[in-house]
C-alpha cells in the first residue's frame, strides 16, 4: 500500500525527495488472507507428543475386521505384505531383533520409533484405494489392531488421543541424529 | 549383506531389482536391433535412418514390453513429447511446414527419443523414474526428462484453486493464493535434485547396465519462485519456532519437517522450472525447493507449512529416508545430499568403435555448495588426472566435466572423483561401507555417493563394475 501511495504522489508532482523515501520501504505486501477456522478444519500433523489427535477410539479387536475390509488386500491377511504387481504393500509386522543383522527386517513393529506416526499416516494416506476415507474411530481401531498384532498393546486396550501417546514402540531408541558429514571424507 | 556370495534382498527388492534388470535388456535389446556396432548416443553426428522403428519408445515398462512385441510396425508414430512430420528427400526443395502450425507450443524432434524409463515397482503409483543421463546435453535436464518419484500418482491441480497456507507457530497465520505469490519479489535459481535413493540398487554388486539406472533419480532445473524468508516476514515467527512441517496437496498427503534454519537459508517455493510453469510431476503449481537436500523434501503440489519447535516425526522421516546402520541404529533427517559425480560418457552398455580419441565426459555436483574440482582415472583410481570444468560451478547445482582421453585398445576402468568446497572428497564405496556397516541394500539404502566405476574390455563394450 505505502509503495503504491509513493507512486501515486510522485505521479500528481508532490514527489519532491530524492534518495530513498522512507514510505517506499514495503514492510508488508498486503495480501495473503487470514484463514478461516472452518478452512484449518481439514489438516492436521499428529507429532509424537499426540497433540492434535482427534477426538474418538478404538481397539484391536474393533480393528480386525477394517483390516480385512480396507488393508488385507495389500498388507496381507497376516500383515506380511503384497508384492504382488498393482499393489505392493508393505509388510507391517516382525521383524523385530532384526535391524543389526544381515537380514535386518523393517515394519511397524521393529522399526517405526512412534505409534502417533501411524495415526497420521493412515488418516492421511490410506487406504491406498481410497485415500483418508477413514472414520477417527476407524483409524484408531487400525492402529489399535496393528500395534495389538505385533504385541506392542493387547487386543482389548483403548486407543485414543491419552493412550496412543504413551505406546512405547519397541525401536523407540534406535535413531540417532544425522552423523554427516563424515569427517573421514574431507581432504 | 551378502551370504555365500549372493546378495540377500528381501523378496519385495529381489522382485523389484530383477524386474528392472529385466526392463532394462528389453530397452536395450531394442535399441541394439536397430543400431549400429556404435551404441546410439555415441556419435549423434552418424547418420541414423534406422531410428525411425524407435520412435514408439515408451516410458512404462508395459510400453516397453508393448513396443518390443509390436516391432516396427508403425513409422509413422513420434516418439513421446514429439510430433510425426513427413521427411523430404531434400529440405531445400519445398517448403518447411507453416509458422505456429503447431498451435503455438513446439515440440522437440522426431528424431530424438530419450525418454525417463520407470523402477518396476509393484505399484505404478508410487513409483520413480531416470532421467537419461548420458543422452543429456549441458547442464539442465529439459522438464520433460526430469526424473520423477510419486508416493501416490500425480494429481491434476488447478491453480485458481490452489493455495498455500503458512501457520503454526508464526504470528500471523496467512493464505496465500497462487496468484497472491506470483506477485512477490522472487529469485531464480539453478539446482540440482537427487533422490536420496539414487543407486540403491549398487550397494551390494553392480546390478543395472545404464548410467540412466545407476544415478538417473537426478536432475537440474532453473527454478523460479519466492523464498520462504519473503514468506516469514509477511506471517512472523514465534519464539521458539525452529521446524517447518511442509504438506503436499497428493493422496499421500506427503509430508516432511524441515529444520527453520534451512528454511530461512536458501529454501524456495517455486512455481516456475526452465522459463516456464513448473510440470505437472514435478508439483504444479507449487514446490518446495531445498537446494542439496534430498529430492523426497522438495515437497511438490505444496499447499501448507505449519511452523513448530519439533519435527513431526512423519511417516517419510522415520520409517522411509532414514539409514540403518551397520550396529542396527538409523541415522534420521539425514539431509544433506554428499557430494558426488559420474562419467557419463562413455558409461554402461556403451560401446567404443576402435581404439582413439574420446572425450569423456560427465557430471558432478554436491548438496553442501560448489563443486570445487574433478579428476578422473583410467585405470580404476590407480592415477588420477584434473578434469575440465565446462562450466562455472554454482552452488547445489550440478557442473559439467570431460577429460580428453587416447584409449589405446587395452582394457580400461573409468572413475570420476569429485571435491566440493567444503573439502569433501567423494568416496570410494569400500570407505563408505567401512563407515556405515555393510548391510548396504536394505539397511542403509540412501546416499550411495561412492565414485562410479565403467569397465571397458578390448573390444570396447563398456559395463557396470564395482572396482
Amino acid at each position: 500500500m505505502s509503495m503504491l501511495r509513493t507512486i501515486f504522489s510522485c505521479m500528481i508532482g508532490l514527489c519532491v525527495s530524492t534518495g530513498v523515501n522512507a514510505q517506499s520501504i514495503v514492510d508488508h505486501f498486503g495480501f495473503g488472507k487470514t484463514p478461516a477456522p472452518q478452512d484449518m478444519a481439514k489438516y492436521f500433523a499428529i507429532p509424537p507428543s499426540g497433540a492434535g489427535l482427534p477426538p474418538g477410539s478404538g481397539t484391536g479387536k474393533a480393528g480386525a475386521d477394517i483390516f480385512a475390509e480396507n488393508c488385507a488386500a495389500c498388507h496381507g491377511d497376516k500383515l506380511q505384505g503384497n508384492p504382488a504387481v498393482g499393489l505392493g504393500g508393505d509388510r507391517l509386522i516382525g521383524g523385530r531383533g532384526s535391524l543389526a543383522s544381515k537380514t535386518p527386517i523393517k515394519t511397524v513393529e521393529s522399526y517405526w520409533p512412534y505409534s502417533t506416526t501411524l495415526f497420521d499416516y493412515v488418516k492421511r494416506a490410506m487406504p491406498f484405494n481410497a485415500p483418508g476415507s477413514l472414520t477417527d474411530d476407524q483409524v484408531y481401531s487400525l492402529v489399535a489392531y496393528i500395534l495389538s498384532e505385533a504385541k506392542i498393546v493387547k487386543p482389548t486396550d483403548v486407543m485414543n488421543a491419552d493412550t496412543l501417546p504413551k505406546v512405547v514402540m519397541p525401536n523407540r531408541d534406535g535413531f540417532i541424529p544425522d552423523s554427516r558429514p563424515e569427517l573421514e571424507l574431507y581432504r | 549383506m551378502k551370504q555365500n556370495g549372493k546378495a540377500v534382498y528381501d523378496a519385495k527388492s529381489r522382485q523389484m531389482a530383477e524386474q528392472m534388470i529385466l526392463a532394462e535388456k528389453r530397452q536395450l535389446a531394442r535399441q541394439s536391433e536397430e543400431d549400429c556396432d556404435c551404441k546410439d548416443g555415441m556419435f549423434p553426428s552418424q547418420p541414423t535412418p534406422s531410428r525411425r522403428g524407435l520412435l514408439f519408445a515408451a516410458g512404462s515398462v508395459v510400453g516397453v514390453i508393448g513396443a518390443a512385441s509390436i516391432a516396427r510396425a508403425e513409422p509413422r508414430k513420434a516418439p513421446p513429447g514429439a510430433t510425426f512430420y513427413d521427411v523430404a528427400e531434400d529440405p531445400t526443395k519445398e517448403q518447411g511446414r507453416p509458422v505456429a502450425g503447431d498451435g503455438g507450443y513446439g515440440t522437440r524432434s522426431q528424431f530424438e527419443t530419450e525418454v525417463r524409463v520407470r523402477y518396476p515397482t509393484p505399484n505404478e503409483n508410487t513409483s520413480w523414474s531416470f532421467t537419461p543421463l548420458s543422452a543429456m546435453l549441458g547442464n539442465t535436464t529439459p522438464s520433460g526428462l526430469h526424473f520423477e518419484r510419486h508416493h501416490a500418482g500425480i494429481p491434476t491441480i488447478d491453480p485458481a484453486r490452489h493455495n498455500l497456507l503458512i501457520h503454526g507457530m508464526v504470528k500471523n497465520p496467512l493464505t496465500f493464493s497462487v496468484a497472491d505469490i506470483k506477485r512477490m519479489p522472487s529469485v531464480t535459481r539453478k539446482h540440482f535434485i537427487e533422490c536420496s535413493g539414487n543407486g540403491l540398487t549398487e550397494w551390494n554388486k553392480p546390478t543395472l547396465k545404464t548410467v540412466q539406472a545407476t544415478h538417473g533419480l537426478l536432475s537440474t532445473s532453473e527454478w523460479t519462485g519466492v523464498q520462504f524468508s519473503t514468506f516469514a516476514r509477511e506471517t512472523g515467527l514465534s519464539d521458539g519456532a525452529a521446524w517447518v512441517l511442509a504438506e503436499g496437496a497428493d493422496a499421500a498427503v506427503m509430508t516432511r519437517s524441515i529444520p527453520l534454519e534451512k528454511m530461512l537459508k536458501d529454501a524456495l517455493i517455486v512455481y516456475g522450472q526452465n522459463g516456464e510453469a513448473i510440470r505437472p510431476e514435478q508439483g504444479y503449481p507449487l514446490r518446495l525447493l531445498l537446494p542439496g537436500y534430498e529430492g523426497n523434501t522438495h515437497i511438490k503440489w505444496l499447499r501448507r507449512l505449519q511452523v513448530s519447535d519439533k519435527p513431526f516425526m512423519t511417516r517419510e522421516e522415520t520409517s522411509k529416508y532414514t539409514d540403518l546402520l551397520g550396529n542396527g541404529k538409523a541415522r534420521m533427517f539425514s539431509l544433506d545430499m554428499d557430494a558426488k559425480s559420474v562419467i557419463t560418457f562413455p558409461s554402461g552398455d556403451m560401446k567404443l568403435p576402435g581404439p582413439g580419441f574420446y572425450n569423456i565426459g560427465g557430471l558432478a555436483w554436491s548438496g553442501r555448495g560448489r563443486i570445487q574440482s574433478v579428476d578422473v582415472s583410467t585405470d580404476a583410481g590407480k592415477t588420477w588426472y584434473p578434469a575440465r570444468l565446462e562450466s562455472t560451478p554454482e552452488p547445489m547445482c550440478t557442473v559439467r566435466f570431460s577429460f580428453p582421453w587416447m584409449w589405446d585398445g587395452k582394457v580400461a576402468v573409468l572413475q570420476s572423483r569429485c571435491m566440493d568446497e567444503t573439502g569433501y572428497v567423494q568416496p570410494t564405496l569400500k570407505q563408505l561401507i567401512a563407515i556405515r556397516g555393510d548391510n548396504g541394500p536394505f539397511g542403509s539404502v540412501y546416499h550411495l555417493n561412492a565414485i562410479q566405476s565403467w569397465a571397458i574390455n578390448e573390444a570396447g563394450e563398456v559395463s557396470n563394475v564395482h572396482a
